[in-house]
């Protein structure tokens, strides 16, 4: 069985913060664990921390364009925070556009972009 | 794109059998890229090219070996990567080289995408498995 990437919840936010190299398989779990978190604790955030990700390929950035459609459906936004300037150039180049990811440079900025998106829709 | 074939003689080798070992070949290829100082924006994109690469090998040729070296020419350096599996082939190139085009349920860019990211890109292809070689030259 492979590790699991864990999905912490800090009051109404989900927070994960991936700190291994992803197998395929951690991938598809995320996606699974987070949809499923989303619906059990009522969060209305997501952040997911990629800063010690030294690679973002097609299949990770499958995932976080997926979670984000999902989380957005389920009434939670997500940010993506921490994304390396050397991956954010090779993803431009990969051809990969992260569309509907929101991004943020990090975790501190996340959550304060989180803070104005929930303002803004309450 | 050149032969380097012979450079394959002391290369590194990881066999691909699951993603795991997809895992255990980038980080060769990075140990590799690391060690002939290339620089990190060099390292991330043919880190990224192989995992493309080695995914596809795995999931479209069931498997293979993926063998790294360093390679030298015209006084620059470089790394050399050949992905080879004996899977079915891959039926029209350059249907699988366009961006977006997938026979499966992927985004259509790992073959693309690895093309652009790497300096030479190098695909035989037929019944009997595909062989793709990269080389991306350091800075
Ligand atoms: N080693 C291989 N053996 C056989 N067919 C392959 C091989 N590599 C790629 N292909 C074929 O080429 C197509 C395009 O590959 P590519 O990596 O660009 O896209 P994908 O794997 O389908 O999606 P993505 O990589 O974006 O998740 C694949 O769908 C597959 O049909
Ligand atoms: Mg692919």
């Amino acid at each position: 069985m492979t590790d699991r990437v864990p999905v912490l919840k800090i009051g109404d936010i989900l927070l994960v913060s991936i700190q291994v190299d992803l197998e395929d398989q951690m991938v598809m779990d995320l996606q699974d664990d987070l949809s499923n978190r989303i619906v059990d604790t009522n969060a209305k955030g997501v952040i997911i921390d990629i800063s010690a990700l030294e690679i973002v390929d097609s299949f990770v950035g499958r995932m976080l364009a997926t979670n984000a459609s999902i989380s957005r459906v389920l009434g939670a936004e997500t940010i993506v925070v921490g994304m390396r300037p050397a991956v954010a150039m090779t993803l431009v180049e990969l051809g990969l556009s992260l569309q509907g990811v929101r991004t943020a440079l990090n975790l501190e900025r996340g959550l304060k972009l989180l803070r104005r998106l929930s303002a803004g829709r309450a | 794109m050149k032969d380097y074939g012979a450079a394959l003689a002391s290369a590194d080798t990881v066999s691909v059998a699951n993603s795991s070992d997809v895992v255990s070949a980038r980080q060769m290829v990075r140990t590799l890229a690391q060690r002939s100082g290339m620089s990190l924006v060099h390292q991330t994109k043919l880190v990224t090219a192989a995992s493309e690469l080695g995914r596809n090998m795995l999931v479209y040729g069931g498997g293979g070996v993926v063998r790294a070296a360093t390679i030298t020419d015209a006084g620059r350096s470089g790394i050399y990567v050949a992905f080879e599996d004996q899977g079915p082939g891959i039926g029209d190139l350059d249907l699988a080289l366009t961006d977006g085009w997938t026979s499966g349920s992927g985004m259509g860019l790992g073959l693309s995408g690895a093309k652009r990211l790497v300096d030479d890109f190098d695909i035989d292809t037929g019944p009997g498995g595909t062989t793709v070689r990269i080389v991306k030259w350091g800075r």
